[in-house]
Parts: structure tokens; sequence; C-alpha cells
């Protein structure tokens, strides 16, 4: 497996991208030296803003325009940095091919995927659009995508994200590289997708014996599916050595702080008979996704189904499923932000059929804190006026001295500086702006609070610092929390109860505990095993691969 | 600056740590330093900045007032040199003279004086400076030296000296100081009828796009009927019907030039609409009134400033086609459609009446179209 030989696919040698900006030179990559050799898998680990992607990024001539790079980035002995162009195309899309991390973005939405894969064999391998289409089949069955004779005629939008991956990991194969540079590959897939495709290209680099060069922030993938890592921080190799050493001895503190960023530790379990705070029983959501006038009888889609939630002040539940499962769909409807059926009542009260202007006032405590931290925040208003946007609505009595007063208490209170009240969004980190959308939730001191996906788009460190950062305000106030995730370490980390829904419905719900140390259903069971095994998927791959 | 998050430190964004430590900036600060790079659009602004000094001052520091008709420099050439030419003023100095009915002498010129002696047996009469002031190329017309009979005198006049920069048009007004009140006329109906576009297009746009449903769809059919009206034919029927007013003329203009801008908010809206920042307002309790106004309208100024930029000449186009037509401001006050227009119609004789105000007109709509330009490369976020 770890067939590690002395043949370098790729050298790098102090590399170094500097970008120009408003703010003069900023060197994202301070030179780096990189070794890469047939047939293995070497992991670039590291944070946002780390420099992981560009290094790459840089190798295979695909800076911004605004970037520069300099240094070595020898494959097979040709220094790819500063390469002419037309001799670059010769290797990239042939040699080197990578895959990144939105098969959203990374498809053009206009052409046929069977257009989009034959492009590379055409343009590389002189093939004929009747042989690249043959291919193109091949190579589509060969990743796992069903009916491939049909599916090589669909756009990109009529498949999943993971269907996509496949298709962006079978246009990377099309040409047999020597070296595939997959950029955090399944960042955006589900879990039990995220385990699919990391066996797929675990079996497939065993088939074909090409060197992965896998860029993730996510150590749990580099551990099981890496032979080297290279560890990088603000640009610099850190720490680097075999995959199994490096994690057994991190001889860097960054390294063993990214090991230890695992959220840890347990919720404290709400006061013995705490009063509800929000109950929604046989919840229902439908969407209309067809029909209508003239298209014939309408159909609903059902988001969420029958669905009984039940939350005391002080008790978090959390809320387990993949996309699609209706989740964040029922953290709405619970707030009574979409129309739904079934009753929800808030502290004793039936808020079932209040319309917007009868919720007004309730607003002020059911609070919602978004997933995307970038999203969630006005571009065009200040720190300290999106914080204190509430209490123009819920005090507007009060003054404008009173409301940065307010607006100071609640940065300090989420650890901010409130000296940076006065600053736009864009000028923080991911981190500081889901800081920034918890404090603008818990100035107005809310009771319930839905916290959707609160950490998914962070990385490691940060989420244990949120974490911790929601744990210490629930129990200063004594919050309920609705805590929304796919990601099952953070889930038990900040839960009481959990509740797992897939399609709508729910599929298993119980103690924290229980539901993570004995699964009863059959898909709670997979979604455990994709999170927590520790298998290598090279292992994983070759069993699959025996069994089918 | 990290406090007491420091671990948070190791995740930010390399470049964002870099703006951390600088002082605060909005994104209209930000796109102000792009927009600086831009020698064109820098280059533009200072143009503008120009044109909008002449637009206010220009007229009021102009050596001629811009109604003032001098009969006796109709259609005279640009020049830089002053009016009269040493060869046109003893002539005209003789036909005055000879209005007033007196025997001439020999007329001498010396520098900015000129004078003659008269001789009448009707008597010297004081009236006799009347014929002389009567004309634009003298002034402070005396008798002197008056003989005790009263049959011979010395008239003398100073040479009055007259600038036109730009020439004289058909009438012998200064092209000079019409070119600078077109440029305020033109401006200014740019200006306002751009700002009537951007008030009722802002507001129609984001109320339409932000309610959606039913609503929507009724305000945006208005708007396609209105579209379907040749605009055109709409803008000559108020003229016709309300007079050549300059207030109409405006409003008229805006009127029409909002329905791209209420188009272009509108889907500015419908994409901001599904954006968190305005589920999280809503969320908080914000009635809808709160949200367009602090969440939607701010976040839609980006291209909404840009379309400005490139209205405003489309603008002072429209006001200068309507001008042609003669169904813009109206005399003495002029625009540079006005004067273009008469320039075209003297083209052959006064090449000067087409050419100054022409130029003047290139140059504001270039610079707006490369302020435009650049405006719309320093907001746009793809580029950061």
């Amino acid at each position: 497996m770890n067939a590690m030989t002395n043949d370098p696919v790729l050298t790098v040698r102090g590399l170094k991208v500097a970008f120009e900006t408003n703010d003069g030179l900023v060197e994202a990559v301070r030179g780096i030296d990189l070794d890469v050799h047939r047939g293995e898998t070497v992991a670039i680990v590291g944070e946002s803003g780390s420099g992981k992607s560009q290094s790459m990024m840089a190798a295979m001539g695909l800076l911004a325009s605004n970037g520069r790079a300099s240094g070595q980035a020898l494959y097979r002995g040709q220094d790819l940095v500063g390469m002419r162009e037309r001799d670059l195309n010769r290797i990239r899309g042939d040699k080197i091919t990578m895959i990144f991390q939105e098969p959203m973005t990374s498809l053009d939405p206009l052409y046929r995927i069977g257009r989009q894969l034959a492009e590379p064999m055409i343009h590389h391998r002189g093939l004929s659009r009747r042989e690249a289409r043959e291919k193109g089949i091949a190579l589509l069955e060969r990743v796992g995508i069903p009916d491939p004779q049909r599916r090589i005629d669909s756009y990109p939008h009529e498949l999943s994200g993971g269907q996509r991956q496949r298709v962006m990991i079978a246009m990377a194969l099309a040409n047999d590289p020597d070296l595939l540079i997959a950029d955090e590959p399944t960042t955006a897939l589900d879990v039990t997708v995220q385990a699919q495709i990391l066996t797929l290209l675990a079996d497939l680099q065993r088939e074909r014996g090409m060197a992965i060069v896998f860029i993730t922030h996510d150590l749990g993938i580099v551990r099981r599916f890496a032979s080297r890592v290279y560890v990088m921080r603000r640009g610099e190799v850190v720490e680097s050595g075999a995959t199994r050493e490096v994690f057994a001895n991190p001889s860097h503190p960054y390294t063993r702080m990214l090991i230890d960023a695992e959220p840890a530790g347990a919720k404290e379990p709400p006061p013995a008979g705490a009063p509800l705070a929000l109950t929604g029983e046989n919840v229902r959501v439908s969407f209309d996704i067809g029909g209508g006038f003239l298209k014939g009888p309408s159909v609903a889609l059902r988001a969420v189904d029958d669905v009984t939630v039940r939350v005391r002040e002080g008790e978090t539940i959390g809320i387990v499923g993949e996309s699609g499962s209706g989740k964040s769909t029922l953290g709405r409807a619970l707030l009574r932000l979409l129309p739904s059926e079934g009753r929800v009542v808030f502290m004793g009260r039936d808020i079932s059929m209040a319309d917007k202007a009868a919720m007004r006032p309730l607003r002020k405590e059911l609070q919602l804190v978004f997933q995307d931290p970038f999203g969630s925040l006005s571009p065009r208003m200040t720190v300290g006026q999106i914080v204190t946007e509430g209490l123009l609505v819920h005090e507007p009595g009060i003054s404008g001295r009173e409301r940065d007063r307010r607006a100071v208490e609640a940065l300090r209170e989420v650890d901010l500086d409130p000296a940076m009240r006065n600053r736009y969004p864009h000028e923080f980190s991911g981190g500081q702006r889901q800081r920034i959308a918890i404090a603008r939730a818990v100035i107005l001191k809310p009771r319930v609070v839905v916290l959707d996906e609160p950490t998914s788009a962070l990385d490691r460190s940060v989420q244990k610092q949120i974490v911790e950062l929601l744990r210490d305000i629930q129990s200063r106030y004594g919050l309920a929390y609705l805590f929304i995730s796919h990601d099952l370490a953070v889930v038990r980390a900040m839960s009481d109860h959990v509740v797992v829904m897939k399609t709508g419905r729910v599929v298993e719900e119980g103690p924290t505990a229980a539901i993570f140390d004995r699964p009863a259903s059959e898909y709670t069971k997979s979604l455990m095993h994709a999170a927590f095994s520790q298998e290598d998927f090279h292992v994983e791959a070759m069993r699959v691969a025996q069994g089918g | 600056m990290q406090m007491r998050i420091d671990p948070a430190a190791s995740s930010d964004d390399l470049a964002r740590e870099v703006a951390d430590a600088g002082a605060a900036r909005s994104l209209w600060q930000d796109a102000f330093i792009r927009l600086r790079r831009n020698k064109a659009a820098v280059a533009s602004a200072i143009v503008l900045a120009f044109f909008a000094f002449v637009a206010v001052f220009g007229p009021a520091l102009a050596p001629n007032p811009y109604d003032e008709v001098f009969p006796q420099y109709v259609r005279v050439p640009a020049s830089l040199e002053a009016y009269p030419r040493a060869d046109s003023i003893v002539p005209e100095f003789e036909s005055v003279l000879a209005r007033a009915r007196v025997d001439v002498g020999e007329i001498t010129l010396d520098g900015g004086t000129i004078s003659a002696p008269i001789v009448t047996d009707r008597g010297i009469d004081p009236r006799f400076v009347r014929f002389v002031e009567r004309s634009d190329l003298f002034t402070n017309a005396r008798i002197e030296e008056v003989s005790p009979d009263e049959t011979r005198a010395v008239m003398v006049a100073d040479v009055k000296r007259t600038y036109f920069f730009f020439g004289t048009d058909a009438n012998g007004r200064d092209l000079f100081a019409r070119t600078m009140i077109g440029v305020r006329i033109s401006l200014a109906i740019g200006l306002l009828a751009s700002l009537t576009a951007l008030v009722i297009g802002v507001t129609y746009g984001a109320v339409a796009g932000f309610l959606g449903g039913r609503i929507d769809g009724v305000m945006m059919r208005f708007v396609d009927i209105l579209y379907s009206l040749p605009f055109i034919f709409f803008v000559i029927l108020l003229v016709v019907f309300f007079g050549g007013n300059f207030v109409l003329m405006f409003l008229a203009v805006g009127a029409i030039e909002w329905l791209d801008m209420a188009r272009i908010v509108r889907g500015q809206t419908i994409s901001l609409k599904r954006q968190e920042f305005v589920q999280a307002a809503e969320a908080l309790g914000v009635k809808p009134g709160g949200i367009v106004r602090r969440h939607i309208v701010p976040n839609t100024l980006g291209p909404v400033v840009v379309y400005l930029t490139l209205l405003v000449p489309k603008v002072i186009l429209l006001e200068s086609f309507l001008s042609f037509l003669g169904l813009g401001v109206q005399e003495p006050l002029t625009s540079l459609g006005v004067l273009i227009s008469e320039g075209a119609a003297n083209m052959q004789g006064a090449t000067w009446m087409l050419i100054f105000p022409a130029i003047t007109l290139i140059v504001i709509l270039f610079a707006l179209n490369f302020l435009g330009d650049g405006l719309r490369d320093a907001l746009d976020p793809r580029d950061r």
C-alpha cells in the first residue's frame, strides 16, 4: 500500500507565494519544501489561511492575477513555476490533475457532463468524440455513477453533490495522471458520502498507482487516508513526516493543538424539573415543488413530516441529519419563520396560529444563529449596528448611548474586543464573525436559540472555542438550545438529547450517550461509522473491492 | 488585536490579519482605494470636478454675460486676442460719427483711445456721444476741446476690448459664456434626472422585490407597460403639453429612466432577500420597512452607483437630443444640446459654433463613462 519508491513525482523547493493587495504584499506561502513520490498519498493539513491550497495552485499556475510565485516546483525534473502557459497546459489536465472542494461550481452548468468529461481526452490524447464518449462512460462506471449510459447526457444540476464530485474525479482520471491534487474534495459533502468518495479515491489509487496530494483541514481524514503529512501554518511547513508518527508524537505545539482540537467534554445536564421552553408537536412543513396553474395537480415535498421536539430551559437538543433531512427547516418552523402545521408551544403559550405581527414581540425570546458567518452579517453595517439591531425593534425607547453600552457588553460576552464595534464584518475572520452573530442573538436575552450549524463553516480549533462559548453562555442564562448539525463530534459535545432525522422524519432519538454508544437504527449506525471509524480508507477500499 | 481569543488567530485568513492591523475600513473606502489606482477614473473625476466648478462659477466669471447681444460681433471667430481688430476700429468710428451727421476730420488711434475732430454747423450737442456709446466697440465717449462757437470739437472714446474665446453665435452672443451656461444646464439636468430616477427606481424596485409574489407581479407588469410606450414620444408629449419647463424637463426624463433602475434594484433585492442576514433580521423581528431600509437598499447601492454614473451621460444625451429637436430649454437659456444644434446649422460658415460645445460635451461624456467603468471595477467583489 505505502509503495514508497525513490521516484519523485513532484518536488517543491523554497516555494513562495505572495499576493499584491491594497495592504501591500501579503505572503501566503513563505518558502516550503515538499516531496511527493510515485504512488503515495501525501496530505497537506492546515487551517484556513495557512497557504495549503495556494502552494498547490502556484505549482499548477492557477494563482489569482495578483499572485506571484517564486521558488521551484519540479514535476519529473521540469520546473512548473514560471513555465510558459503553453508548456504548462501540456502537463496540467494531463499528467497532473486537480479536484476541488465545490463540486457545484467546478462543473460548467451549461454543458452536459459527457462533453466536459470528453474535453481533456480530446485535447490531450487526440481522441475522437465517439472514443472519448465511450471512455467517459467507462470512467463514470468506474467512479460508481449508476446508469452511466444515461447519466453521461445529464447536466450537472441533475446530479447530487456526491455524484458531481465523482464526475470531477472521473474527469481528473481521464488521462491517467501521475499526480492527483485533491483540494478539500469532501468538505462540502455529508459524512457518509465523504466516506464513499474517500474509499473510491483510495481504491483508484491502488489500481492506478498515481500519487495523491490531499489538501484538507480535517485531521480525521488525514489519519485514515494519507501515508505522509505536512502540517502548514501561516505559509510555513511546521511539521512533516509519516502520518502515524506525527499523530503519535506531534513535535510542534501547533500540530498538538490541531490534534487536540476535537470538540471535547460534555454538557452539564439541565437542572431536573426545568420547565419546558419550546415544544413542537407533530410539526409538518411542505413545499410546493411543481404543478399549479395549467400544470396539473400541485406536488408537495414533505420537508418535515410529523416531528415532535421538546426542549427545556437550560437543555440542548441536538438535531442530526444529512443535507436534505429537513433539520434546518424544522428549526425555522419552530421559530415560526416558515408556515407549518402542528402545534408549537412557547413557555406555555400556543404560537401555532400567531401571525407575523403577533410573533414580533416574541422574537426577542426566540433567536437564530446561522451556519454561514459570511452571509449572515450585512456587509454594509458596522458590527455595533449589527449587534444592536434587535434593540431597535424590541427596546425602541433606549438612547443611542445606551445601545452602544449594550453593544460593548454583548461583544465582551462573546470575547471580542468592543473597540472593534465600528468596523465592518469583512475585516473579521470566520470565528470572529460567528461570535458577532452570537452576540446579536444574546443581546436580547432570549430563552430559546436555534443554532443552525453554527460551527460547520469553521476550522476545528475555532469550532472548539465556539462550542465552549455557547456552553458557557447557556449555563450563564439557562438558555434552551436547538443545535442543528451534521457534525456528530460537535453534537456530542453540545447536546443533552439527540434527534436523528432523515428525509423529514425522525429516525431515532434519545439521550446523547445512548445514541452515540448504542445507535439502534441502521442509518444512525452508518452515520456513526462514517464519522468515528478509525479504519484506514485503503484497508476499507481493499475490503470493498474484494467483497464486490 | 486578537485579545483573548488568540488561538483563533491561527485560523485567520492571512490577508485579514493584515487588514486587522490597519485602521477600520468600510467596503466603500476599500472601493475608493481601488478607484484611486485607476488612472483613467482619477483623471475623469478631476475633469468632472473642473466642469462642476465651471458650471457653478463659470458664467459669473466669464468676460461677457451669456445673454448679451453684440450686434457688431455677429459670428466672429474664436480668438484669444481681444476684439475689435485694429483694422476695424477706424471705419467703425467713422461710421458711427457719420450717423451723427457731423463732418469728421482725421481720426487718430492712440493705444486704447481714439479721437477725431468733428465739425458741425448745427452746434455741438452732448448727445452725440450716444451714437458712439451705442457701438459695442467704444466706451467712455466724451466731447473735448469744444470751440467757443460750438461748431468744432474733438470726439474722444476708449476702445472697448472684448474677448470671445469661443467666438460668437449668429446673434452675436459670447459662445464662451453660453457654453458654460450650457454645461451648467446639461449637468444639472443629468444629475437631477438621474437622482429622480434613482429615488423612484430604488424605492420601487426594492419594494417590489422584497414583497414579491403577486404585488411584485403587478408592479413589474406596470413597468413593462411603461417600457412598451415609445418613450421619446412620451417625453415629447409631456414637453409639448406642459411647455419647455426646465424642472419638468428633468422630471420627465427621470420618470422614464427609472424603469431600468427599478429592474436592476429588484433583481438585486430578490437575491439579497435570500441572504442569511435578511433572514437574521426577520428572526430579530425587524419590520419589513426596516429590512428594506437597513439591509436591502444599502446592499444594492454598489450596482446602483455604477448604473447612476452611466445614466448621467445617457440623460445628458437625451436632453441634447430633445433640445436638438427644439423641445428642450428655452432661449436665452441654453444647453449643450441646443448649442450643438445651432452649431450644426452654422457649420459651413462658423465651424467654431459646432466645435466648442461638441468638444465640451464629448469630454464630459468620456469622463462620466470612464468614471462609471472605474467604479464598476472598484465595486466588483469578484475582483477582491
